[in-house]
């Protein structure tokens, strides 16, 4: 049975894209497969962080409103081949995706993938809430930092309100997602902790992504950090947290701080 | 703790996380809040309307939250007091 899962936050650049790159690739590279939808119309960049960006000929706008069949329009991935892109729009503006388009392309994934991974736009608007709205699980990607924790809990309350499923009356499952997360910070008592991000949004965690140049590095190059570099800390977390999506209890690890030997002296432990 | 903690102002972790939970309980109690508002402004504005001639630009609905406390203000520009002492008299 397939799974329609929305990455979603509210806030900008908290690396909702950088995660559904990395956690498609990762469910792919674990025999999954997979369709990753950018929803972010007008502003897309889907593409361009899997690397496709000079492949995308039709795009999600043009399957809503009828203008390619969904199989035009999907960029099946070169390394992976069961990881596809469905692109945004570059050039439309979000008013051109309607409902019932979204609802029927959405429907169409659900038969060929075993996940639809939705990109959501930034914000509480009309993007964000179609990109959530066919959701059966949503995940939350959040930033330990106060605005980011905010606008999370905005999110959470409109996927529990604004969804088919809310308005069913049944309950959507929601996955927290921390990223950018910076053990010397944590360590100095300078970043919001794991323990209180989860207290105040009370949803499941289902990974710590530290930060990492490793990140970066795959997004230049147009490769999902999963793919780039599989052994990197953040791709471990990412692996990790593919497999609590597929159902595997795997305790969590708070990433620890990279300590010279000096800093080990001097150092103090986190956890 | 080591020896370079104590010389350290008081981390931010801690402040950033009382501020939020402050915050969060607030936002969530008032959801859709800014409707009350809107609903409050427009049936005050009738109350009013019926004794006294008032510009709805002149009354001013405020709703005001501090971690102990939630203040209702409504501020009410008067016209001229004719209208009213001739209702009286």
């Amino acid at each position: 049975m397939s799974k329609v899962l929305v990455v979603t936050s509210g806030k900008g650049g908290v690396g909702k894209t950088t995660s559904t790159a990395a956690l498609g690739a990762a469910l792919a590279q674990g025999g999954e497969n997979v369709v990753v939808v950018d929803f972010d119309v007008g502003l897309r960049n889907l593409d361009l962080v899997m690397g496709a960006e000079r492949r995308v000929v039709f795009d999600l706008i043009n399957v809503v409103q009828g203008d390619a069949r969904l199989a035009q329009a999907l960029i099946r991935d070169k390394r992976i081949d069961n990881l596809s892109l469905l692109p945004a729009s570059q050039t439309r503006d979000k008013d051109a995706l309607t409902p019932e388009g979204v609802s029927r392309v959405i429907a169409e994934l659900r038969e060929k993938f075993d996940w639809v991974l939705c990109d959501s736009p930034a914000g509480i608007e009309k993007g964000a809430l179609l990109a959530m709205y066919h959701a059966d699980e949503a995940i939350v990607v959040t930033n330990p930092e106060v605005s980011s924790v905010r606008d999370s809990d905005r999110i959470i309350g409109l996927l529990d309100s604004k969804t088919a499923k809310a308005e069913k009356g049944e309950r959507i499952d929601k996955h927290l997602l921390i990223t950018r997360y910076d053990p010397g910070r944590a360590a100095r008592n300078e970043m919001l902790k794991t323990e209180d991000v989860l207290e105040i949004l009370s949803i499941p965690l289902l990974g710590i992504i530290p930060e990492s140049e490793e990140v970066l590095r795959a997004s230049n190059l147009g490769s999902p950090v999963t793919l780039n570099n599989p052994v990197s800390a953040p791709s471990r977390a990412y692996f990790d947290a593919a497999k609590r999506l597929r159902g595997e209890k795997l305790e969590i690890v708070v990433p620890l701080e990279h300590r010279s030997f000096i800093g080990k002296l001097f150092g103090r432990r986190v956890a | 703790m080591n020896l370079l903690a104590l010389f350290r102002r008081r981390s931010s972790a801690p402040v950033a996380r009382e501020r939020l939970q402050v915050l969060l309980a607030h936002e969530r109690g008032a959801a859709g809040h800014s409707e009350l508002l809107a609903t409050l402004q427009e049936e005050i504005l009738a109350v009013i309307a019926r004794h006294i001639k008032v510009d709805r630009d002149k009354v001013h609905i405020k709703l005001d939250r501090s971690e102990d406390i939630a203040t209702l203000e409504i501020d009410v520009e008067m016209p001229d007091l004719i209208p009213l002492m001739s209702a009286r008299g």
